[in-house]
């Protein structure tokens, strides 16, 4: 390693040297004689700006810095599953096992273990022609996760030796490849810088759901497959709670889950959680096809701003290989501070509210890494990315959020009010929306119903209408209200109460299925409509609420009916209708026309 | 050099650096020219004319220059007769078990008038980070005794729950009735408190000191006191002290710390002022842009460790500025503790003892302290129903205030009912009494029971069965047909 210079300022987690020779913008650079790890953010004449990752307190003016000669990037290969790393990709478990409760500085591990052997099912033959995002082979990494290992996107040549299948270590040479530029060795690891995203041979449309489980959003607010979204709320709003219930039940092969200076014990709950809580496709632990990167609010913050980065390589690594990939950056807004407060040390003129001026740029670059796309080898893979924005005193006009907002589709607001009735998930549906509704709707029809597209409408307006309606009867009280209008506020206590509230803690209810929503969402539709007419007959609003007795049911269809068992929701439907028709008896011979 | 520097460099045998003469002298900030060798954030002791040594630490350092913050004032000092020593080291106080019983400054110096204690060993006031692989997660409830927080806002043991308060509000009265009454479910272990006082009044820190001692908890107690007419800067550093001193105790005497510093805001203004003299960029409201990660220094140093039988529970408190839960201090506390509770000036115009506002107050750590095999089967439901209950009532109760009372239908009056049996017989409490678990939860339930039975959607028919036992009054019609 190269000494390419002397520090001569420090303050805190940004430093100055002098160079002796050329360091690169965003080299990865060591400082000190603990070699903390950095990184060059600005060059200037011979004086090299650098953030340094790791605790700087101890460090003098005269510490070498080192040059590493490549850009900070992450180790791709096996051996990352059900791991936990720090914001540059340091494995904790391994640091907990050198430095024992508390993380010190200076503690160099690699991020893949050099000395594990993996069985390797080679794809490779002597003579063919190999093409950059190729598989080099299979590795079955945990029950639920089964690597093709992407060779690196710029090999490209003729494939001289090929390794029988056998057990390899990440380091061992496994193929030679003769490219233009001489014979290549390729091992079951690569690098990859995380500022710079992974290459993919086009974009594909997102037009599949990525099912969560959640009614609200896979019904109302739904998420694609390679989409984007933010979830806003301020503190308690539950935005940990609902990216964790994402992380548990959504169908992605593989959960990124970024916890980006955020609680400690947060990360516990995880650790300790995710071995014991099972994928429901499958019945395997979900640890198996979990990462997590965490770098809590009191880990160094430079780390912090790069780790969001780490996390969205390591998903695009994956997406390569032709699978479906979701991360979870709780939270983006700790890092939009990270970069404030470095920015605030570079002594940079701010823009809004301290927030220097490329905050947009930078946020847009992240979220422009999802998608769903073709890959180098011609599969179908996918990036989903949720960033949960915490904004302060959970305004949503402050910079993080409306910034946010121009570059995500998905929009789940969470609604202080709704948390603190223990309304959960706190999706708030006035506010929050999604971009990908007709996109996938067509999936819905083919797959689960064809109502549901017009089903969904119908409820989107009850809500909607419920929202002006409460406006009057904050005025006027809910009596003066003719009764077709008091009857939708009815069905839309109904809706929150039966469809858009789920327990997170409820063995039934945490997951409901594409077929159970739909049979909620159909029996709430039909019911407003069916008991709509009646009124319009001359039936009064109290009959339908006092005399059918089956409402309380419908408020614990969630945690009553198992997600097979979507007949039943039908049958309970059946029965309400029984009910209903009871009342409509006695307004057969009356032609009232309601207004609504 | 005082008495304190010479004992301490005997002690250390390190290699100091004096240099004599300051460039500037700016507020709490001390520059120094044609320095070499110091390190960014070491250790400094300032003397000046009057012989009184001061500390600081170096905040900024250049190739021959550093900038000083230094903590007890710079009033008196004179620019060219001001002697800088670089101790060499990060800010160490010395720990010990001995400490407990002890009144220190916010710098760690005894103010009890007794000697130093010997130290243990030093230690690093910043500390390190806890790596979260080796955290426990934290499940042992703390029984406080006070019915609205044991049942619905539960503080458990490793957790970090402060006390939103305003000013006037009994937010010292309710810390003090917590230290007196806390307990655990089961087990007698060793505990001990850490009193962290930041620019608070010395009338405040006396009623600690007097209630600690009355509880007989005074000699299990340690003491950090930054008074509001002592320095600023010390409140940086108190925190930081009573926090090492914690951890002292916690992972390496076996020993549960419940930590109290109060008043959070006071700190937050000292780094605001700090950062202001520092010619920072600002951001909200004139705090740092890094207030978020420096508060969450102080609250993370919360929690228990696998393998170490202590602990550490913060309750920190603060005082929201005009009530002002959106302002920096509580927005960023909130969103790096696992919870708060919130009091509300209200309910303490009615005379309800804790004033705690139920709806803004929540324990994250809650949900897997609770129920079946913890507390009792019922206690999660029992309390998810009496937040989604009493946040109903304030909607009716807005309602109400435009209709007229008398234009409620039947279920919504008696949602008035069931609030006012909430607050009254629920809420409210002695200051002296601590309830039971069973007490509160039983409790619980008999105010909800004041509720039609089918309003009752978020506990399952069994606990109904169990537990709903309306008052006669209230329900004649099902207690005739039975």
């Amino acid at each position: 390693m190269e000494r390419a210079g002397d520090i001569i300022w420090i303050n805190g987690p940004v430093m100055r040297a002098r160079m002796a020779t050329g360091l690169q913008m965003l080299e990865q650079v060591e400082v000190g004689e603990q070699h903390l790890v950095g990184e060059v953010i600005a060059l200037q004449g011979d004086i090299a700006t650098l953030q340094v990752y790791e605790e700087t307190i101890g460090l003098r003016p005269g510490a070498p810095v080192y040059g590493l000669g490549m850009p900070l990037g992450v180790e791709l290969g096996p051996g990352l599953m059900g791991g936990i790393y720090d914001g540059i990709q340091r494995p904790l478990e391994a640091i907990e096992a050198r430095s024992g409760i508390y993380i010190s500085g200076g503690i160099a591990a690699p991020a893949l273990d050099r000395e594990r052997r993996w069985p390797l099912e080679p794809a490779l033959t002597v003579g063919q022609t190999l093409h950059g995002g190729e598989t080099l082979g299979a590795i079955v990494e945990t029950p639920l996760v089964t690597l093709r290992l992407p060779v690196p996107p710029d090999v490209d040549g003729e494939v001289t030796w090929a390794a029988p299948a056998g057990d390899y270590r990440v380091t061992d040479t496994v193929a030679r490849v003769r490219t233009a530029s001489g014979e290549r060795e390729l091992n079951l690891m690569q690098r990859w810088p995380v500022r710079q995203p992974r290459p993919s041979a086009g974009r594909l449309p997102p037009v599949t759901p990525l099912i969560t489980g959640q009614r609200v959003i896979d019904t109302l607010f739904p998420i694609a497959r390679g989409g984007t979204a933010a979830v806003p709320g301020g503190f308690g709003a539950g935005k940990t709670v609902l990216q964790q219930a994402l992380a548990r039940w959504c169908d992605a092969d593989i959960i990124i889950y970024v916890g980006c200076g955020e609680r400690g014990n947060e990360m516990a709950d995880v650790l300790r959680e995710f071995p014991h809580l099972s994928d429901p496709k499958t019945g395997r632990p979900l640890i198996e096809r979990t990462i997590l990167i965490a770098n809590t609010s009191n880990m160094p913050v430079a780390a912090r701003e790069a780790s969001i980065y780490t996390g969205i390589t390591l998903a695009e690594y994956y997406r390569d290989m032709g699978l479906h990939v979701a991360l979870m950056a709780d939270s983006t807004s700790r890092w939009a501070e990270a970069l404030r407060e470095i920015s605030g040390r570079l002594e940079e003129m701010p823009a809004e509210e301290g927030f220097p001026a490329y905050l947009p740029s930078r946020l847009a670059s992240f979220y422009e890494r999802a998608g769903r796309v073709s890959t180098l080898s011609g599969q179908e893979g996918s990036v989903t990315l949720i960033g949960a924005v915490s904004p302060p005193s959970g305004d949503f006009s402050e910079p993080v959020t409306q910034h946010t907002q121009r570059f995500v589709r998905v929009f789940w607001a969470l609604d202080k009010a709704l948390a603190s009735a223990r309304h959960f998930p706190a999706v708030n549906w006035v506010d929050s929306y999604s971009g990908y509704v007709e996109e996938i709707s067509p999936w819905w029809a083919e797959h689960v119903s064809d109502a549901w597209a017009a089903h969904r409408a119908r409820i989107v307006d009850i809500l909607q209408g419920e929202g002006r309606l409460q406006e009057i009867v904050r005025l006027v009280g809910p009596d003066t209200l003719p009764d077709a209008q008091r009857y939708l506020l009815f069905v839309a206590r109904l809706i929150k109460d039966a469809f858009l509230q789920q327990s997170a803690l409820d063995a039934v209810d945490a997951y409901s299925t594409p077929p159970k929503q739909a049979a909620m969402l159909a029996l709430l539709a039909n019911i407003y409509d069916r008991g709509l007419a009646i009124i319009a007959r001359g039936a009064p609003v109290g009959r339908l609420q006092d005399e059918v007795t089956l409402w309380p049911q419908v408020r614990r269809l969630g945690s009553t009916v198992a997600n097979q068992d979507t007949t039943a929701i039908a049958a309970l439907q059946e029965q309400l209708y029984a009910q209903l028709a009871a009342i409509e008896e006695d307004y057969r011979h009356e032609r009232h026309s309601a207004t609504i | 050099m005082s008495d304190i520097a010479q004992r301490s460099d005997a002690r250390l045998h390190l290699p100091t650096a004096q240099y004599i003469g300051a460039a500037a002298i700016n507020g709490p900030l001390v520059m120094v020219s044609g320095v070499r060798g110091v390190a960014y954030g070491e250790t400094v002791q300032i003397a000046g004319r009057d012989g009184r040594l001061r500390r600081g630490r170096v905040v900024e350092v250049g190739a021959d220059r550093a900038v000083i913050e230094v903590w007890s004032g710079t009033s008196g000092l004179v620019a060219a007769d001001t002697s800088v020593r670089f101790v060499g080291r990060p800010l160490e106080i010395a720990v010990a078990r001995e400490m407990l019983g002890r009144v220190f400054s916010g710098s760690g110096e005894p103010l009890d008038g007794l000697p130093r204690p010997v130290a243990e060993r030093l230690a690093d006031v910043n500390g390190l980070p806890i790596n979260p692989t080796a955290r426990q997660y934290p499940r042992s409830l703390i029984v406080t005794g006070i019915s609205v927080i044991d049942c619905m806002n539960t503080l458990i043991r490793g957790q970090k729950l402060p006390i939103f308060s305003g000013s006037g509000l009994p937010h010292n009265e309710l810390a003090a009735q917590i230290v007196r009454q806390a307990h655990l479910l089961e087990g007698n272990e060793p505990f001990a408190i850490v009193f962290v006082a930041l620019g608070i009044r010395h009338d405040d820190a006396e009623f600690f000191r007097r209630s600690l001692q009355e509880s007989g908890a005074l000699n299990r107690t340690a003491m950090f006191l930054n008074l509001a007419s002592d320095a600023p800067m010390e409140r940086i550093m108190a925190p930081r002290a009573g926090l090492t001193l914690a951890e002292h105790l916690a992972f390496e005497h076996d020993m549960h710390v419940l930590v109290i510093m109060t008043d959070m805001t006071n700190y937050g203004e000292a780094l605001r002022e700090l950062g202001s003299q520092r010619g920072e960029v600002p951001s909200r409201k004139g705090y740092p842009g890094y207030l978020y990660s420096d508060l969450a220094s102080h609250y993370e140093r919360t929690g228990i460790v696998r393998g170490r039988k202590g602990s550490i529970t913060q309750v920190p408190i603060l005082v929201m500025p005009n009530d002002d839960i959106s302002h920096p201090i509580p927005d960023l506390t909130g969103y790096i503790t696992e919870g708060q509770i919130v009091l509300g000036r209200e309910l303490y115009g009615q005379a309800v003892y804790p004033p705690i506002n139920v709806l803004p107050s929540l324990s994250r750590l809650m949900k897997d302290g609770v129920g079946e095999g913890y507390t009792r089967a019922d206690h999660p439901a029992l309390s998810n129903q009496l937040y989604a209950a009493y946040a109903r009532v304030g909607d009716i109760r807005s309602l109400a205030a435009v209709v007229g009372e008398e234009e409620l239908s039947d279920a919504d009056r008696r949602y008035l009912a069931f609030g006012a049996a909430f607050e009254r017989q629920f809420l409210n409490q002695g200051r002296d009494e601590n309830r039971s678990l069973e007490q509160t939860l039983d409790l619980g339930w008999r105010v909800l029971s004041q509720l039609p039975r089918d309003e009752l959607t978020r506990v399952s028919e069994q606990l109904l069965d169990a537990h709903y036992r309306p008052p006669a009054a209230a329900a004649g019609a099902t207690t005739n047909e039975a």
